[in-house]
């Protein structure tokens, strides 16, 4: 066996030291070593989009990362996205409009309507549908998932005009 | 009839969710609560299939051939079990000789031995990416490794990979025993033909002698796959008492259970399947692939746990996908439209193993219209792609896509608006399907047309020289099947709901609503989870449907039990007659308590309440779905943009209106990319080419524009809701939708799917 | 995915040293979105894996009065976010807003689809017809090589052992300089391009005729093409759709491509006609500051 290497990371928030193999990539060590699950695997190779997570804040595919590449970086997982208060409003607009059936999508989508939303508060229908296109659902045919996209986005500019 | 209608067509100011408001009449039923397992699903707490982690687990990869046809000479495993870290290799070998009968253990009949030889390959490869052998070591990339050192020994034989090949003279022949079910009469030659039947009606010739116009065209399908995005897993530990758990994302523990005891020759009783959530199914998720060779593997590892999961390219070349097809397609008609007379013919590639699902195409094909001259010949041939497996309404959309074409190519020769020749021929209740089986209840086939008629999409007229506008319509048979529950009554009021049909898209809720709605208590005091297969009698396979259906009844049953018990308990405890519930209130002589207060006096006064429902409807109402694509062709690339897109379907009763429409709006979107963009690419050895999502390629959320629903409400008689299976139906008219509408863009028809842009723009040339 | 050694090199020369030392047997790492699947996938392996994200040099976007100098593995999504890189260098910007989705830009690098290679990468052409120039650091110093020098065969650049790209420079856009990638995928997102152009224009003041122009094409030879006697052909020529027609025709002669299931040789010839005229006419639109064609380059939505 591979020897191993130890990884000094930031997720969500919690300083997480873990050892890896050079191989394994970050969803492997999320998933595999780290237990945290919610961050899924749909293809391995960076064309679904289930596995995004945040490094340093910017949204990538964690199934493209090296574990560890990500030392001394931060990372968020779907995992870190809920708020001491209950959950993000992204995650409960994806509840109230129905926008997951199976939902092994749905952590993957929130990730990146996060990262929309924190650099475009404002988007487009057209907007959402760009930034969403790499991440594929097979079950709702989008429509319901940018339709809750757009409703925080429009709740969130409401809010920052009152 | 109600037609709900709503205008989701701009998304302008509309980004709140609709009203959460119960249908006329009910009080549950038609609200949109959040379904009970949506928080652990948009927190990452739902556990899948891979996410299950257990003590000692060891994790597996597969060997998989890389020729599509070819004899196996010898398999040495010597070098990876003398790998460190690898703990088992198994073969086809390592599988108990299986019965040579045909059982029916998901949603359709397979022959035992096909399916052991399926889950790991016998004597031959059949297809690329056919299961040669699996190791099981302490981490996945030793696993890897270890598959490496694994050495087989093949004679590569020609593929065989289209019907035509297959029904070649002198085509190789996939399976040695295998001969051909001609109309009941089995043949006596090898053969790559499994099946011809027949479905007949009226006289052929002479309605084809009365018809004013005839069309017939032969259309070209491509295999296309499910595509859910959670890959294949199988958990599974051995004990050493021979007791077998499995961890499972599928639509059917119980399917899980049957298949892995005949595979493997163990007694149902000894294995107990628990269900993780599931990411994805469209039917693709009955046949088991991975858990029997978990069950193996664990075995050899002296009962460590072993969890086998797929990669995309091992989902895309070895389960699923759904049966490419050759369709010619015959219509009649007189001058005012009325069809006289209909013949199809319906050749299916089955893949490696029989079983397509020219069965179901059959009934499809017709279906809609109300036909008395009619002959329907479906043939299932072996080819070497992967044996086929359901894909929501089997065998339907590549049947309709043929069909609507040729209906619309006959409106147009006869000057007919093409929304008119369907409400000319629709069927209704009365009329019969190509089989003969008869519609006696109520259907919504000609509801749905007339709302696309009357919808504001089909009276906004086009803008564009290469835009272009389609209608099809689409009969799906939707299912029954068997289905249990247990409901327990909770001192606190809430019930504890235990069902075991998998929660692919919403079910939970559909369910407890149900219950909630007999029992006239909240959505949120009924608790429903999925048991395992241990915990709830047999239930049929998440499929064909059936589970709001089925399910529903049986929740629905439940909530009537259990207030007939409550009542007989409280007319004990009170020492009166009769005790009467309404609105949410129990009364009998002068007490009156709330549901809630009844639950903790029963509790006090004797003995805990559970109920329980077990029921198999044979009759259900089929479902017809009428869509209106409008599409624009990029003249100078051939490149297909799909406008707008409207859906009516007959959904019975809507209970949770918001997953209704999502299967409405997912289903479609499948068919758009079976339309356009979808399909499976061979090279000449039958090596699959486009094994990943970047190049089979998927609708992504830039590829559509919203969906628009129309929830048209036939209720069904036969359930207590009114409720029709919705999941499927959807999927049958796209392609036949779009293939109309690029035919009014374009001026010119195409015969073959997916239309992708080398394609139209070749049709564009003629 | 075979095991390797991990270096987190730190400066060029520590990468140069590595590389050296690990020969055919070393690999850089950039944004790894095309080297994680090749090694996934088994199509290729190393023995050490270099990565260059943490030298500061590969990280940085510097624009002066020179031009751009783009180490080598910035990311897409900051080079499509910046507004004078937008302004500037417009095809830089167009590929760096299509390649992959969100997420692979969060990852990808110019220099590293440059080094991938790959005829039909979607960040080539735009370098090509910015004329940008690759500075390469090795063990016998620096050198520089014109970018449509860069690649050699499919997945083969020019790098010789121990060499690693730093950065790419872009010459300093005139005036009435305008340009344009586009590509052609069956979907609007997430293809690999059945063909890809691009182009670039400079104008007369009175922004009528072309004075200068460059032509590139993926997707439809071994390597990225740089279409020269196309540009050339518009020089001095009105703006006309007639002018565009004959540069498409070069362009399209000039198309050797073959036929895979991503698209036939037919289709790929045809295409590299459509696209480069209409990579034109928006490169013609951003130098005039109008818009006459919609986002893809069609005039009124059609051809």
């Amino acid at each position: 066996m591979a020897k191993k290497v130890m990884v000094q990371t930031v997720i969500n928030n919690d300083d997480t030291t873990f050892v890896c193999e050079t191989r394994q990539t970050l969803l492997e060590v999320l998933r595999d070593e780290l237990g945290m699950t919610g961050t899924k695997e749909g293809c391995g190779n960076g064309n679904c989009g289930a596995c995004n997570v945040m490094l340093d804040g910017v949204l990538v595919n964690s199934c493209l990362v090296l574990a560890v590449e990500a030392e001394g970086r931060t990372v968020t997982t779907i995992e870190g996205v809920a708020e001491a208060e209950g959950l993000h409003p992204i995650q409960q607009a994806f509840l109230e409009h129905a926008a997951l059936q199976c939902g092994i999508c749905t952590p993957g989508f929130i990730i990146s309507s996060k990262a929309l939303l924190e650099q475009n508060p404002n988007p487009s229908e057209h907007d959402v549908r760009l930034w969403l296109a790499g991440n594929l659902c097979r079950c709702t045919g989008y429509d319901k998932i940018v339709r809750a996209v757009l409703d925080v986005a429009s709740a969130g500019q409401a809010k920052a005009g009152a | 009839m109600a037609v709900t209608e709503k205008a989701m067509h701009a998304t302008n100011g509309h980004t709140s969710p609709p009203a959460s408001k119960p249908a006329d009449g009910y009080t549950i039923i038609g609200s949109r609560p959040v379904r009970p397992d949506g928080v652990d699903k948009v927190t990452g707490r739902a556990i899948y299939g891979a996410d299950v982690r257990l003590q000692g687990l060891l994790y597996g990869k597969v060997l998989r051939s890389p020729h599509a046809h070819a004899r196996i000479l010898s398999i040495d495993t010597s070098k990876a079990e003398a790998l460190p870290g690898v703990k088992a290799v198994v073969t086809g070998a390592d599988l108990p000789t299986a019965a040579d009968k045909v059982e029916d253990l998901g949603e359709s009949a397979i022959n035992l031995k096909y399916l052991s030889a399926n889950i790991l390959a016998h004597d031959k490869a059949l297809y690329h990416g056919h299961a040669i052998a699996a190791v099981a070591a302490v981490d996945s990339h030793t696993a890897e490794e270890a598959i490496g050192f694994i050495e087989v020994k093949y004679e590569v034989l020609p593929p065989v990979m289209t019907v035509d090949d297959a029904m070649a003279d002198n085509a190789p022949i996939l399976l040695d025993g295998l001969r051909t079910d001609e109309m009941g009469e089995m043949g006596s030659k090898p053969t790559n033909l499994a099946k011809h039947f027949r479905h007949q009606q009226g006289d052929l010739a002479a309605g084809f002698a009365a018809a004013e116009v005839v069309v017939e065209r032969t259309f070209r399908t491509e295999t296309v796959h499910q595509g859910y995005i959670e890959p294949h897993t199988g958990t599974a530990q051995y004990n050493t008492d021979g007791q077998v758990t499995i961890w499972a994302s599928t639509q059917g523990t119980f399917a899980v259970r049957n298949q892995t005891s005949e595979i493997l020759r163990i007694p149902v009783s000894q294995i107990k399947v628990i269900p993780t959530e599931i990411g994805g199914g469209f039917g693709g998720k009955i046949n088991v692939y991975l858990e029997p060779v978990a069950v193996l593997l664990s075995k050899k590892a002296g009962g460590k746990p072993v969890k086998l999961v797929m990669s995309r390219t091992e989902v895309l070349q070895a389960t699923g996908p759904t049966s490419g097809s050759n369709i010619r397609i015959k219509i009649g008609a007189d001058a005012n439209g009325k069809i006289t007379a209909a013949h199809a013919e319906l050749y299916y590639e089955a893949g490696a193993f029989p079983g397509s699902p020219v069965g179901a195409a059959a009934n499809v094909v017709l279906a809609p219209y109300a036909i008395d001259n009619l002959q329907v010949d479906g043939y299932d041939i072996v080819v070497n792609r992967p044996r086929s497996a359901a894909y929501r309404a089997p065998g339907g959309t590549n049947a309709a896509y043929a069909t609507e074409s040729v209906l619309n190519e006959i409106a147009e020769k006869l000057g007919i608006d093409q929304a008119h020749i369907r409400l000319i021929n629709g069927a209704k209740q009365g009329d019969r399907r190509p089989d003969g089986v008869q519609h006696t209840e109520p259907i919504g086939l000609l509801e749905t047309v007339q709302a696309i008629a009357e919808s504001d999409h089909y009276n906004t007229p086009l803008t564009g020289k290469y835009q272009g506008r389609g209608i099809a319509c689409g009969y799906w048979n939707n299912w029954g099947g068997k289905s249990s529950a247990t409901a327990v009554l909770n001192a606190d009021g809430t019930v504890s709901l235990n069902e075991a049909s998998t929660d692919i898209g919403g079910s939970r809720a559909s369910i407890a609503m149900q219950f909630a709605e007999a029992v006239g208590i909240g959505y949120e005091q009924v608790k429903p989870r999925v048991g395992d297969t241990d915990s709830v009698a047999y239930n049929d396979v998440t499929g064909g449907s059936r589970t709001t259906f089925s399910t529903g009844m049986a929740a629905h049953n439940m909530g009537v039990e259990m207030l007939s018990q409550m009542k007989e308990r409280l007319a004990d405890v009170w020492e009166v007659d009769a005790v009467e519930y309404a609105d949410g209130e129990f009364s009998g002589g002068d007490n009156h308590i709330s549901f809630q207060e009844a639950a903790a006096l029963i509790y006090k006064t004797g003995e805990p309440l559970m109920v329980s429902s077990t029921v198999f409807p044979r009759s259900f109402g089929p479902g017809f779905s009428t869509q209106l694509a409008d599409v624009e062709v990029d003249p100078e690339t051939g490149k297909v943009t799909i406008l707008r897109y409207t859906i009516a379907q007959d959904v019975g009763r809507a209970i949770h209106p918001s997953y209704v429409e999502g299967q409405m709006q997912g289903g479609v979107v499948q068919g758009i990319g079976w339309a356009l963009n979808e399909e499976y690419i061979y090279n000449e050895k039958g090596q699959l080419l486009n094994g990943s999502l970047l190049d089979y390629r998927m609708p992504t959320a830039l590829d559509l524009p919203m969906i628009e629903t129309i929830l048209v409400e036939v209720p069904y008689p036969g359930h207590p809701y009114g409720v029709r299976g919705v999941g499927e139906v959807n999927i049958v008219p796209p392609a036949g939708a779009i293939a109309n509408a690029v035919a009014n863009a374009i001026g010119s028809r195409m015969f073959e799917l997916p239309m992708s842009p080398a394609r139209v723009l070749e049709a564009m040339k003629e | 995915m075979q095991a390797f050694d991990f270096v987190s090199a730190r400066s060029v020369d520590e990468v140069v040293a590595a590389l050296a030392a690990g020969g055919e047997r070393a690999r850089p790492l950039s944004g790894g979105t095309d080297l994680l699947t090749q090694l996934k996938e088994g199509r290729r392996a190393y023995e050490t894996v270099v990565d260059l994200k943490r030298i500061p040099e590969l990280m940085e976007i510097r624009i002066g009065t020179d031009g751009l100098w783009l180490g080598a593995s910035v990311p897409c999504h900051l080079i499509n976010k910046n507004a004078d890189i937008q302004k500037m260098y417009p095809a830089l910007h167009d590929s760096t807003g299509l390649i992959g989705g969100t997420q692979i830009q969060g990852r990808a690098s110019l220099g590293g689809n440059l080094c991938n290679a790959s005829p039909a990468a979607d960040g080539i052409p735009n370098l090509i017809v910015h004329s940008v120039t690759a500075h390469i650091a090795g063990p016998n110093g620096s050198r520089t090589l014109a970018v449509e020098d860069f690649c050699v065969a499919p997945g083969r650049n020019a790098l010789q052992s121990g060499e690693v790209l730093v950065a790419l420079q872009f010459p300093a856009p005139g005036k009435n300089f305008g340009a344009a990638y586009l590509r052609f995928i069956p979907r609007n997102e997430m293809d690999i391009a059945v063909v890809g152009a691009g182009a670039s224009v400079v104008l007369s003041d009175d922004g009528q005729t072309i004075q200068s122009a460059r032509i590139s094409l993926g997707a439809v030879a071994p390597t990225p093409l740089f279409v020269k006697a196309a540009g050339e052909a518009l020089a001095g020529q009105p703006v006309s759709e007639e002018t565009l027609e004959k540069a498409a025709q070069i362009a399209q002669e000039a198309a050797k491509p073959i036929s895979d299931m991503r698209g036939t040789i037919a289709q790929r010839k045809h295409l590299s006609g459509v696209l480069t005229k209409r990579a034109l006419r928006i490169a013609i639109d951003r130098a005039r500051g109008t818009s006459t064609v919609d986002s893809l380059g069609r005039l009124n939505g059609n051809g």
